[in-house]
């Protein structure tokens, strides 16, 4: 079976000038400048965050008797000696909190991203692998998630919970998520269900909880991958929001990206620095996901290739 | 017509159905039961259990669904645990303020984003078309209420070209008809009254703006992409027609298509942006109701806001459909 597969795939694969669809893809992107650039926008802020201990040389929490004696209201210390971008409002490394954000921030899409990704996943697989009632039911479920703007409806499940927490913020994120992903995945794998690599497998004898894993799923994954990828700019993006809304993570010590651009709204005055920096992450960070996604979605387009 | 119409407003009644389901489930589940949440700060024990009574959540859960349903259908959210003022009557006097905005903000996203995008595609390639796809990449990553600050540090503290925040200057005395400031001075004759709201206008418009016409730019010129390579399109210009007919009468109006549905989708976008850019604002319409609303955990108006924004959300892609009926007869014929 499996070798009768591999044949195939590789005959096919001949046709397409030796090469499978994702190669196609690959190379594709390898040359796209767009995607290049969003990979490397990318690539620099997960190394930043892996390594951001090292690169930071103080504790995002930890508070400078010589930097807390300058802070005034209406006046922050700028950068000095030791401290590469100055104090924040609460004497804290500035610098140190801005690198060490990035783990934080990147811990929140990509998690916010991945939550809504399984469950849109585990719904739009039902849905599209059963067709029926079964179907009906969860599309119409979605459909109503889809009409509520999503900003409204991250904001009502952030204020399901008693106090805001950074759990809240990633669980009422990704549910924005959910419709997204399982109507994605729903139309694709009903466009598969017809297909026929699909209908040959049934024929074959393969049952069906592997006709739907093995066969339709794979090939139906593209879309959703792409979605994925510009969900984690919005992801960001919106937790930003809740954060300025005041649905954010209410521990103060925390560093990330969004938390500190909402903290310091007030203080834009003030040190505008201490605004700006975190947006200049946001933006960037955002739009290195935004890149690669458009870029992913028309390098899997078959369209493109012509 | 009429039949396409009638199965199109049949469609809306399940979606409004599980939506009411869905707010139900979320009041349910708010801390501490409704009553606690609804009654805020003031909730004793004895006020709490009084309320249940009176909200009936002592009922079975179908019965209280079905009174729930009541409440909501007469348009009884019950009242703002900030204000103690029910809380449709508190909405009914923000929504001008905010339809104001969100009406200013997409009459400037389709004025600029249908002629960028369209321009964009006809000079594939060229300088405006690639600053345009970038400025549009750039345009949805940046956050809203971050972009209302920069505008009003710049062009109102630092240059001073526009007023901060609010809708309207205290010394100019301006008379309320309608609700929607600009309208008012229109109608009493007070233009200069008119003249200062639009001014207020200009900063929370443009920062509100930002999303939706990078979405319709990037619509409209993949839009017109495609149908400037469509079969149709080369007949036109091959019979001999002049650029202009080919442009606005073949290009244009089936490349607008799919843009008119976007247009309807960014209703919802301009929704979640007015909260962010009326909190930026001090705006006072619903985004400032709704920003309060999270501040003092008033669950009531949540609730209502939550519930009328999805409403409108529906109702507004249903006038799209509809809409693209009449532009498009293919669609009534399927």
């Amino acid at each position: 079976m499996t070798t009768l597969l591999q044949r195939k795939r590789k005959r096919v694969d001949d046709l397409a000038g030796g090469r499978s669809l994702t190669q196609e893809a690959l190379r594709r992107l390898r040359r796209d400048p767009v995607a290049l650039t969003g990979a490397a926008i990318v690539g620099l802020f997960v190394l930043v965050a892996v390594f951001a201990p090292l690169i930071a040389p103080y504790e995002a929490t930890q508070s400078f008797p010589q930097l807390q004696q300058d802070l005034r209201p209406g006046s922050i210390p700028g950068p000095q000696e030791g401290f590469l971008l100055g104090s924040d409002q609460l004497g804290r490394d500035f610098f140190s909190r801005l690198v060490l954000a990035s783990q934080q921030t990147l811990l929140v899409g990509v998690l916010a991203t991945l939550i809504g990704l399984v469950v849109g996943m585990v719904i739009g697989t039902l849905a599209g692998a059963f067709g029926g009632w079964v179907d009906t039911l969860l599309m119409r479920v979605t459909d109503v998630l889809l009409a509520i703007p999503s900003l409204l409806l991250a904001i009502s499940v952030a204020a399901l919970f008693a106090s805001p927490s950074q759990t809240s913020v990633i669980i009422a994120v990704s549910i924005v998520g959910v419709p997204i992903f399982a109507r994605l995945l729903r139309g694709s794998m009903l466009a598969q269900r017809d297909s026929d690599h699909v209908v040959a497998a049934t024929a074959l004898g393969v049952r069906r909880p592997a006709v739907v894993l093995r066969h339709m799923l794979p090939n139906a994954i593209g879309p959703v991958v792409v979605q994925a990828t510009l969900t984690l700019a919005t992801s960001i993006l919106d937790a930003a929001a809740l954060s300025f809304l005041g649905l954010g993570d209410a521990d103060p010590g925390r560093a990330e990206w969004g938390l500190m651009l909402a903290q310091a709204q007030a203080l834009l005055e003030v040190r505008p620095a201490l605004a700006l920096y975190p947006a200049a992450a946001i933006i960037v960070i955002a739009l290195g996901f935004t890149l690669l996604g458009e870029s992913l979605r028309e390098a899997l387009d078959p369209k493109g290739s012509r | 017509m009429l039949r396409f119409i009638v199965r199109r407003l049949l469609q809306v009644i399940p979606t409004l159905l599980l939506l009411s389901v869905l707010v139900f489930a979320w009041l349910r589940s708010l801390p501490g039961g409704p009553a606690t949440a609804f009654l805020g700060d003031r909730a004793t024990p004895e006020s709490v259990a009084n309320l249940e009574r009176v909200l009936g959540l002592d009922q079975p859960i179908p019965v209280q669904y079905v009174q729930f349903l009541g409440r909501v259908v007469t348009g009884d959210f019950g009242t703002s645990t900030i204000t103690g003022e029910p809380v449709l009557a508190e909405i009914g006097r923000a929504l001008p303020a905010t339809i104001e905005l969100s009406i200013a903000a997409l009459v400037l996203a389709v004025a600029l984003g249908i002629p960028l995008g369209y321009l964009a595609a006809r000079k594939r390639g060229g300088p405006l078309d690639v600053s345009t796809v970038i400025g549009t990449l750039v345009g949805v990553a940046v956050p809203v209420f971050f972009l209302g600050y920069i505008l009003k540090a710049v062009f109102a503290v630092e240059l001073g070209l526009f007023p901060p925040s609010g809708r309207q200057s205290v010394a100019v005395d301006a008379t309320n008809v309608t609700g929607f400031a600009v309208l008012d001075g229109l109608l009493t004759r007070e233009f200069d009254a008119s003249l200062d709201a639009l001014s207020h206008l200009v900063l929370p418009a443009v920062a509100l703006a930002t999303i939706p016409l990078a979405v319709i730019t990037r619509i409209t010129r993949a839009s017109v992409l495609e149908v400037l390579n469509a079969d149709f399109v080369r007949t036109a210009n091959s019979k001999g027609l002049t650029p202009g007919t080919v442009r606005g009468r073949h290009v244009l109006r089936n490349a607008l298509l799919p843009v008119s549905t976007t247009i309807g989708l960014q209703v919802g976008l301009l929704l979640a942006g007015a909260v962010l850019t009326e909190r930026v604002f001090v705006w006072g319409g619903i985004g400032t109701l709704l920003a309060d609303a999270i501040t003092l955990r008033d669950y009531p108006r949540l609730q209502a806001i939550l519930l009328l924004g999805a409403l409108v959300y529906v109702l507004v892609n249903l006038l799209v459909d509809l809409s693209y009926a009449i532009i498009d007869p293919r669609v009534r014929l399927s």
